[in-house]
């Protein structure tokens, strides 16, 4: 047939829905599917990024800048404490030296009773008191340890007092071994000089700066400018000399607070606030660690991070999604439109051949018309001539034997050229009332032959009172013909039997064709009328017939469907509607009655 | 006696020949032209035609023109169209024209001897009807 032709073909059991690697059609669709997969991520993701980055950006800023803020009003306000703290002992101890009497100095009961006065009174920091001549000998002394007569000219703190008239001394273990620090005034009367020593309670000034605690990590200690810690001593010394030679190289430059950040030997970054006391003697230093500071910045910068990831992720899978389905549909437009273009060049090239089958059934015509009269002429004469009954008889009777068989070879021609004539003279999908019995009957004829040589009959069962239906006449002609020929092809194994049968149902003309062959596989079936699928050998059949047929069945509002079992046979039903009314007046109806 | 005279139009000289032969066997008068023009010409020379055979697929002036112009100017002359399967419709689009029958090529001898005495008698018929008419026309005037 027409459409069973030499178009190579898939090979069956291989349609590619959508196929991304064969074929001179991917490059361009690959490119077309990179191409709209980068402009999506670009599009989505970029402002998705930028927005992100620039609010985590300026959050950031703000936000530390307010957190170090904040430390630095906590530790100023840490730092006026403390130093109101050392001022006021020192003012109390200048105040006892300035306005006791010498002698009650020298006294350890006026002594005790001055310092229990204190205690009670404003100063509960003090510890005890104690009074040193000029040569650093302790010559009274009032408090809880025992050191009257103790010698005290050789510390370093004593030469310190000597010379000023107020002093507080660094953190030491002194005498009695527990880490204090000491604050004295000097009294100068005549050429006696005393100098009045109180020990400061270690543990109420460490308060002071333990109290500052922030978060998990914030806490405060005190330094001298040797890198001595003046507060319990709960931090490193390497980190505390590191502390030191950032403070040394950022300088305070005027200011009594500055604020820098360094790492811990173990890397973890820290904030630094440090101010200074004491006149500059002391260093008080506030330590956080950034991700405690900065914990709730951290925070949302962690959780904006994951939402952007998790989004882009989104973005880019749904991009990935969606471009698939997108190049996958024009995939598919193209398949279709490569059909479409094939049912084209198939429709085409039948009308060709309908028209050359046309002219060579005409002019085949008058040869035939003339040989017949020829035959018809040469009777003639047998009739006409007189003839010896005895002599020429035989003869004369072989004659008439062979002039009667050239004129049904004759009718032969005749009968041939006239179906050829009628199957091929339209080749148009133009509508008509079409009565389909005949024109099964006709396609049947043509389709006779090759039944024969398949060793196949065809049983026709037609309904006599069919209703017309209003249908192309050749594509009905294609339909029935393709049909016919497939159930040719089903070869049996036995003797096969073609059945067409036809009949009406409800609204619809319904015909159907089985036949005994070796039928279709269930899997086989669902795929039969896609377009490509074929299980013929290679170079036998292009796939299309059946699909076309169902192009064109379902054009004209009916349906084709098939049932089938391996071994049984397989019948197609072809179901034509009756309501479709005929575009052109019934008057257009000339088919020749043969 | 010949029951008429016809004029046969053909393409084909091989078919005016054998048809030639046997319609003048069976005491029919023939004449032959193998194209329109040359129907039209041997019309005009031979008022006795009767009937012409007309092949309806002709190249150059095909039977359909030829018939318009044979009834435009011999109105009397009977035409049997002869017709391919192809050219059915243009038959029977003939006869809408004023032709007196179709045939089927190949046609059945005896079929057409007998459509040509048909329609020599329809001619004859009409000619009577109007020798008639000119009769009492003539008689009318001289009373
Ligand atoms: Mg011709």
């Amino acid at each position: 047939m027409a459409y069973q032709k030499e178009t190579p073909q898939t090979a069956p059991g291989t349609i590619p829905a959508e196929e991304p690697h064969a074929g001179k059609g991917a490059g361009p669709l690959r490119v077309l599917r990179r191409n709209i997969m980068l402009a999506i991520c670009l599009v989505s993701l970029a402002p998705l990024i930028l927005i992100n980055g620039i609010l985590i950006y300026y959050y950031h800023v703000a936000y530390s800048e307010k957190v170090t803020a904040h430390l630095e009003e906590l530790v100023i306000r840490q730092k006026q404490a403390i130093d109101e703290f050392l001022d006021k002992s020192v003012q109390v101890i200048g105040f006892i030296a300035e306005a006791t009497p010498l002698d009650q100095l020298a006294d350890d009961h006026s002594l005790s009773d001055i310092l229990h006065k204190t205690q009670k009174s404003f100063a509960n920091f003090i510890v005890d008191i104690g009074v040193i001549d000029q040569d650093g000998l302790q010559i009274a002394y009032a408090g809880p340890f025992h050191l009257l007569k103790a010698e005290y000219a050789s510390a370093a703190w004593f030469k310190a007092a000597r010379e000023r008239q107020t002093y507080v001394s660094d953190v030491f273990s002194g005498i009695r071994g527990i880490p204090h620090f000491i604050v004295t005034a000097l009294r100068k009367d005549k050429e006696q000089t005393r100098i009045v020593r109180a020990t400061v309670d270690f543990a109420l000034f460490n308060q002071l700066v333990s109290r500052l605690r922030v978060g998990r990590t914030g806490m405060a200690f005190i330094v001298n400018r040797q890198g001595e810690l003046q507060t319990d001593r709960t931090v490193d010394s390497e980190i505390v000399t590191s502390v030191l030679n950032s403070i040394r190289t950022a300088k305070f430059d005027g200011q009594d607070h500055m604020d820098f950040e360094a790492p811990d030997p173990d890397g973890r970054e820290f904030l630094y606030l440090a101010a200074t006391l004491k006149n500059g003697d002391w260093i008080l230093v506030f330590r956080q660690a950034k991700s405690d500071a900065f914990e709730h910045l951290y925070n949302a910068r962690r959780l904006a991070v994951t939402i952007l990831i998790l989004g882009g992720l989104g973005i880019v899978t749904t991009g990935f999604l969606v471009t698939r389905r997108m190049v996958a549909r024009v995939n598919l437009a193209e398949k279709d439109q490569e059909i479409m273009e094939k049912q084209i060049v198939e429709s085409g090239k039948l009308a060709a051949i309908g028209e050359l089958a046309a002219g060579i059934a005409h002019e085949i015509n008058n040869p035939v018309a003339i040989m017949m009269e020829e035959a018809g002429w040469v009777e003639d004469l047998l009739h006409e001539k007189e003839l010896d009954p005895v002599k020429d008889a035989p003869v004369v009777e072989d004659i008439r034997k062979a002039l009667k068989g050239i004129a049904i070879q004759g009718r032969r021609c005749k009968e041939i050229t006239q179906k050829l004539l009628s199957f091929a003279r339209r080749t148009d999908s133009r509508v008509k009332k079409v009565q389909l019995n005949e024109l099964i009957e006709e396609v049947t004829s043509l389709a006779i032959q090759k039944a024969q040589y398949a060793n196949i009959s065809i049983r026709l069962d037609l309904d006599q009172d069919l209703p017309e239906v209003c249908v192309s006449p050749t594509e009905m002609q294609q339909v029935m013909l393709n049909i016919i020929n497939n159930a040719i092809d089903a070869k049996s194994k036995n003797e096969g039997i073609i059945v067409v049968t036809t009949h009406r149902d409800d609204q619809f003309v319904v015909i159907d064709v089985s036949d005994n062959g070796q039928g279709i596989p269930p899997a086989n079936l669902e795929r039969i009328f896609e377009p490509f699928y074929t299980t013929k050998p290679v170079g036998k059949g292009t796939g299309l017939g059946l699909s076309i047929c169902y192009g064109l069945v379902k054009k004209m509002g009916g349906d084709i469907t098939v049932e089938s079992e391996v071994g049984v046979g397989t019948t197609f039903h072809v179901s034509v509607p009756l309501e479709i009314p005929c575009e052109d007046g019934p008057g257009n109806i000339s088919r020749p009655r043969q | 006696m010949h029951i008429a005279k016809v004029l046969l139009v053909d393409d084909e000289a091989a078919f005016l020949d054998v048809m030639n032969r046997r319609l003048e066997m069976r005491e029919l008068s023939v004449r032959t032209a193998l194209s329109g023009q040359e129907c039209l010409k041997a019309l005009k020379e031979d008022p006795a035609i009767d009937v012409v055979i007309l092949d309806v697929k002709m190249p150059g002036m095909d039977g359909i023109e030829t018939l318009r112009e044979v009834k435009k100017e011999f109105p009397l002359v009977e035409v049997v169209m002869l017709t391919g399967h192809a050219t059915v419709e243009t038959a029977i689009e003939g006869m809408k024209y004023g032709a007196f029958d179709y045939l089927m090529k190949p046609c059945n001898i005896e079929q057409l001897i007998e459509k040509v005495a048909e329609a020599k008698a329809k001619k004859a018929k009409h000619e009577e009807k109007i020798t008639e008419a000119q009769l009492k026309e003539i008689m009318g005037r001289m009373a």
